[in-house]
């Protein structure tokens, strides 16, 4: 894998590895029509995969410092894309938004807008700016614009709180899938999970990365995309799902009329099995208030911009245009997930609460519902459950609960499409949460390597004794990470938003002031990452032990409040203390000029 | 004024605008939230649900691109568009 010669060959090299893919899947199809049981369809899913990804890694192999921490420079545009889109797309995204659009409608819909618009922010304010900079990682702009070892070191201290408390929730997404798939206790799975996770980036950095994560892009889009379009056609309601379900969104709507969002009581619901809710908001009807939506989308966005393994990928791109353009290709890949998500939830949804539908479960006896093939799995994997509360013999809305995982886990199944679609499923699940995983974990690694301990440890290590250093961190936080996710702390979808509001807090205003702001300083960048970071985190802690919090800032939005005091806090500081020298000032005229040679590419 | 001054001043209205039609479709719609709702939009889904389904996620997409293609035209204008390019 060296050369131009195989980026040339890019288009055709994937091409081969999509066609033999769509190829297994056809395969793995006749097996089970020949009689292969599900669980081995499952296995062969996950193992084939990994393995492909595993090779791709082992390919990538690189020791040079270049190829290992941006790529080589050399990503085009469109795989680029594909990526960060792997990079970007969480096991959470996967696995569950279509199961938090099914239960909370719009408030829930917020993220996706949050997800999305973010990228704007990353394409006009930064990534042009920060690929122009030439730097290896987030901190090292951090270290260069604003000049200190301190300001270099409170970058990595906010990049690793956020990047770890996202990585945790990606590990823990792998082992759920690895344990489900190969049928193995959770504890034992969450290491394969990081074993696979490990292999992709171990030998060749971010070059193993970005090609395992196209290659994880292929999977994890044809995983989500085939059951969805399928689904729609098996129910008659509409070939391309996407401009066809109108009716379907009205019906939901007239259904939940119909059978009214009753209440349960404290005491009924104290017997559902946790992690699981019934459906207890419109589908399509606006029920939150403008702020919590706009809240919650406008710290996703920030936070977005703040995550420096997603700004990270934009190092790896030819020139300060295609960082640019390539920003518009993420995020083109990822509304192709994002948009399917509301349509999965909506078929998931109708297919259930129907009565007209042969799969519809409300309304029908406790004793036929419990006779559903389906029913009995998802029961036993602790995702379905139904109880007569009433004591009226049959299903009601709220007596029907579900796990937000099984909007995508089970759905497939209930629609009647053969098993091999839920092997791809689970493939997909853990393409999407494998590619995160590598990303978050390699920003981390790379973080420490680079900044820490080459620039500030020692700044005349050899090459190849940083890439040992990197290579041995890269193993220390995997474990690091793999330990916390084996303790079930915190749900996937929670630690995954919190990492959104840690990053914006210390790191949005930092960054983009040290483009947009001349006068930006040391002494402000370092109170406003730091006191950014502490309020925020604050405010988490204050709201967590039971504080009312203000101006409806939830825990959810916390980084609105922390990003708020960095921006007061990095204004105020830098106006008290001596403008930036010269040197430096000269240096923000360069970035904003695309043309030339990059800033650290001159010293 | 010098080249790159007025290629700064360009760029950043250029950030303006952009800024000013990513607000609107993140967060000024949502204000009439509730609303906007009430109205059937585009392919009979209520509006507001379109927005946050696709609507506003792929507004944000043609957003990106028409930016990325607009300051490609402010470099080339005042001579600073990279030259070795792909």
């Amino acid at each position: 894998m060296k050369g131009s010669n195989f980026i040339d060959n890019l288009p055709k090299v994937y091409g081969i590895y999509t066609g033999g893919f769509i190829g297994f899947i056809i395969i793995m199809a006749i097996a089970e029509q020949m009689g292969m049981s599900a669980k081995a369809i499952g296995i062969a899913f996950v193992a084939f995969t990994v393995f492909i990804y595993a090779l791709i890694g082992w390919l990538s192999r690189t020791a040079q410092a270049d190829a290992y921490y941006v790529a080589g420079r050399q990503v085009p545009t469109v795989f680029n894309g594909m990526a960060t889109a792997a990079d970007w797309m969480s096991g959470a995204s996967f696995v569950a938004m279509a199961g938090g659009i099914y239960f909370k409608g719009y408030g829930y819909m917020a993220l996706l807008v949050g997800w999305t618009g973010g990228y704007v922010l990353v394409a006009s304010l930064l990534a042009p700016y920060l690929r122009k900079f030439g730097c290896y990682t987030v901190p090292d702009f951090i270290g260069t614009r604003y000049g200190g070892n301190l300001a270099r070191f409170s970058a990595v201290v906010v990049l690793t709180v956020a990047s770890f408390t996202y990585v945790t929730a990606q590990i823990n997404a792998t082992g759920t899938i690895a344990s489900v798939a190969l049928d193995i206790p959770f504890q034992y799975a969450v290491y394969i999970g990081l074993i696979s996770i490990l292999l992709c980036s171990m030998l060749g950095g971010m070059r193993g990365v970005t090609w395992t994560q196209v290659a994880q892009y292929i999977v994890l889009i044809i995983a989500y995309l085939l059951p969805v379009f399928w689904i729609s056609n098996k129910m008659g309601a509409g070939f391309f799902p996407h401009f066809m379900l109108a009716d379907e969104v009205a019906r939901i709507g007239e259904l939940e009329q119909q059978f009214g969002f009753v209440a349960n009581s404290k005491e009924n619901l104290a017997m559902v099995p946790k992690g699981l809710a019934g459906i207890t908001k419109a589908h399509s009807a606006v029920n939150a208030t403008p702020w919590a939506f706009i809240s919650l989308a406008l710290a996703m966005m920030m936070g977005t911009a703040s995550l420096p393994h997603v700004m990270m990928r934009y190092f790896t791109t030819p020139s300060v245009k295609a960082a640019r353009k390539s920003v518009g290709w993420s995020l083109f890949f990822i509304f192709l997930l994002y948009s399917s998500a509301p349509m999965l939830a909506t078929l998931s949804k109708l297919s259930l609460i129907d009565p007209n539908l042969s799969t519809g479960i409300i309304g029908k006896t406790f004793a036929e519902v419990e006779a559903i093939d389906w029913y009995q799995n998802w029961n036993q994997a602790n995702l379905m459950f139904i109880s007569d509360f009433n004591g009226n013999g049959t299903v009601e809305l709220n007596e029907f609960f579900m796990g937000g995982k099984a909007v995508v886990l089970a759905t497939p199944e209930i629609a009647g499409l053969p098993y091999v679609i839920s092997g791809l499923v689970a493939a997909g699940g853990m393409a999407a949460a494998m590619s995160t995983a590598d990303g978050l974990i390699l920003a981390i690694a790379n973080a420490i390597s680079h900044d820490v301990y080459y620039k500030i440890i020692d700044p005349k290590a050899e090459t190849a004794k940083r890439l040992v250093v990197a290579r041995v961190l890269l193993v220390v936080i995997g474990f690091a990470g793999a330990t916390i996710a084996a303790m079930e702390i915190q749900g996937i979808l929670g630690s995954v938003i919190w990492a959104f509001d840690f990053a914006m807090s210390g790191l949005f205003f930092p960054l983009v002031l040290g483009v947009w702001w001349k006068r930006a300083n040391r002494q402000g960048a370092i109170a406003g990452m730091l006191g950014g970071l502490a309020a925020g985190t604050w405010y988490l802690v204050w709201v967590r032990t039971g504080g009312s919090g203000f101006l409806g800032i939830t825990q959810l939005t916390f980084g609105i409040f922390g990003s708020a005091v960095s921006l007061v806090a990095m204004i105020v500081v830098s106006l008290m203390t001596q403008e930036p020298d010269k040197a430096t000032q000269k240096m923000v005229d360069e970035v904003r000029v695309p043309s030339g040679k990059t800033i650290l590419g001159k010293q | 004024m010098s080249n790159q001054e007025k290629h700064w001043e360009k760029s950043r209205s250029l950030l303006f605008i952009t800024l000013a039609i990513w607000f609107i479709f993140s967060i000024g719609i949502f204000l009439f939230g509730a609303e906007m709702n009430e109205v059937t939009g585009p392919f009979g889904y209520p509006w507001t649900y379109w927005f946050t389904c696709q609507g506003s996620l792929g507004a944000f997409v043609i957003l990106i691109f028409w930016f990325a293609n607009r300051q490609e035209k402010i470099d080339e204008e005042f001579g600073f568009s990279e030259r070795e390019d792909e």
